[in-house]
């Protein structure tokens, strides 16, 4: 079982990357150097009155310096206490938590299509930097673009955005088409109608196809059985058909999970 | 010397410090927090007879203070956890109690029986999940019910049975007296209260179940109240349990009529809430000269 760690994390950086969506680097003592690339850490609110963690993606690892960014977008008074703290504080950080993207299962392949949409992009820029051999990055937007920086210097980067202001306008389906952009892995992460819609391409063209999911969690380490997604097969935990997304996943293959 | 030891139905604990079913799994993943050793009793999360799939998601939402949630006790069935589960437990030196679930009364005596020859100190029936259609709370919300209960598995059972009360009554009082009344050798509350949220966005539920148990620090005066009462009407131990998140919460209970608590929603926001609780209880003995914690117990009349 994955060592994890509960500890104080320091703020070391803090910015606003779009509307509504933040940045932050945390000082970790061993988080940090233990994580990888699909692996999310729970947040604690300082606010007793919201118990319970909130897990966020990892978008970047610094294990020299022993820092991770996490990237969120404001979705409620948890991560809007998140956004309010400044450089210097510190916070309570449980993880790393969950199993990551299998990065070992590009040795056997030539192209990589590294697939984010919307709040689902973070995770994608650690996995672009880790990752070896041919990448090609898909990421879709509302409208807004945020880590484009980070992610062109990983790979070819292809955008979609839903208003058409940037790259293809519509999804990273659409872009994959129009720009008849082709590989032989998936890596993605995002909503799930990107994902379902990537399970059914990769199915056409037999391409492995690898999924972050979400769900509400509680506990985060696998012990509530909230945060279940429906499995194809029996589930090793509790013999039925649900694998815990906070410790089977988030990343699931997708023709391991109903979506 | 401090003595946290507390018996409950002749079963002696290290110290009155317990887990709440359902929070807690059966102590695996917990155990890279803290060292299970140090707890009185791991009270598992509830086993059927067979695996159970559970409510579909989202399952838990918070709320202030507090959390719901609607598993719907998904669990792997009772020959998956006597293989898996017991075993674990044992490398610790704690007791184990066993959670047990049913939608009938043969589902629930069909676990139990299939636990006499484990390695098992106690039993908690559970007729209180308020996120399961049948069984569950049907026994637990009828006096007549949840005294047939719990005979029919006094029948059965080879460990002493703990009964686990809903706070979704009139009058807890009147259904701790229906267990004492059919063999119950302790009782264990408060369940979750039942409640609801709304999602005001999307105009929807915020669980899939609709209704889910309330949790957590929102809960505890209720909770207190209850163990008080419940005290105070019957003469079987009581395993209190409802928001707690610290020793200070503890001893309330234990002051209440409690002989032992469980902690249970603050394990998810803080992993060593436990270890945390028992430490604060030989704090708070020490500071106010309490040689045997058995001394605390209903202390406040």
């Amino acid at each position: 079982m994955a060592a994890k760690w509960k500890e104080t994390g320091r703020i070391v950086g803090k910015s606003q990357i779009g509307r509504g969506i933040y940045s932050m680097w945390l000082q970790t003592k061993e988080i940090a150097a233990h994580a990888v690339p699909g692996q999310f850490v729970s947040l604690y609110c300082r606010d007793g009155s919201r118990l319970l963690p909130r897990p966020i993606s990892i978008c970047e690892i610094d294990q020299e310096m022993k820092q991770l960014r996490l990237v969120y977008r404001v979705a409620g008074k948890g991560t809007e206490e998140f956004a309010g703290m400044q450089v210097g504080d510190s916070l309570t950080v449980l993880g790393p938590l969950g199993n990551g993207f299998p990065l070992e299962r590009m040795k056997e392949k030539k192209t990589a299509l590294l697939i984010g949409g919307g709040i689902g992009v973070p995770p994608i820029v650690e996995l672009a930097k880790q990752l070896e051999g041919e990448k090609k990055i898909i990421v879709g937007y509302r409208d807004e673009l945020f880590l484009k920086d980070e992610l062109e210097k990983c790979g070819d980067l292809y955008v979609a955005t839903e208003d058409g202001s940037a790259g293809t306008k519509g999804n990273v389906m659409d872009a994959i088409r129009e720009q008849k952009i082709e590989g032989d892995i998936i890596y993605a992460c995002g909503p799930a109608p990107m994902l379902r819609a990537l399970k059914a391409y990769a199915l056409e063209k037999d391409i492995e196809c690898w999924i972050s999911m979400e769900e509400r969690m509680a506990c985060g380490i696998g012990a509530c059985l909230a945060c279940v997604c429906q499995s194809t097969e029996v589930d090793g935990h509790s013999h039925v058909h649900n694998k815990r997304v906070c410790k089977e996943g988030p990343v699931f293959l997708a023709t391991e999970v109903e979506l | 010397m401090i003595d946290t030891r507390v018996n409950i139905a002749g079963v002696e604990l290290k110290n009155p410090v317990m887990t709440a079913s359902g929070t807690f799994g059966s102590g695996q993943e917990y155990s890279e927090f803290v060292d299970l050793s140090r707890l009185g009793a791991v009270v598992t999360k509830g086993v059927a007879n067979v695996p159970w799939p559970g409510n579909p998601t989202p399952r838990v939402a918070e709320v202030y203070g507090g959390m719901l949630n609607a598993i719907g006790l998904q669990n792997p069935g009772i020959d998956v956890f006597a293989k898996r589960d017991i075993p674990f437990l044992k490398n610790y030196d704690t007791k184990i109690v066993v959670n047990v679930c049913g939608k009938s009364t043969e589902d629930y005596c069909e676990v139990v029986e299939r636990l006499a020859d484990e390695p098992v100190d106690l039993l908690e029936i559970n007729i209180s999940c308020p996120n399961v259609k049948e069984g569950g709370i049907a026994f637990g919300q009828n006096p007549a019910s949840a005294e047939a209960i719990t005979k029919a598995v006094k029948k059965v059972a080879k460990q002493p049975v703990i009964m686990k009360l809903s706070p979704n009554v009139t009058d807890i009082t009147e259904m701790a007296r229906a267990v004492e009344a059919g063999g119950a050798d302790a009782v264990s509350l408060i369940n979750t209260l039942t409640g609801m949220k709304i999602d005001i966005h999307r105009r929807t539920f915020a669980l899939a179940n609709k209704t889910g148990g309330l949790s957590g620090p929102a809960v505890k005066p209720v909770a207190v109240r209850m163990v008080y009462q419940v005290a105070n009407a019957v003469k079987l131990p009581i395993i209190g349990m409802g928001g707690i998140a610290t020793a200070e919460d503890a001893l309330e209970f234990l002051l209440a009529g409690a002989t032992a608590v469980s902690v249970g929603t603050a394990n998810f926001f803080n992993p060593e809430t436990t270890v945390e609780v028992v430490r604060g209880i030989e704090d708070y003995m020490r500071k106010y000269q309490v040689s045997s914690v058995t001394e605390l117990i209903g202390a406040v009349r």
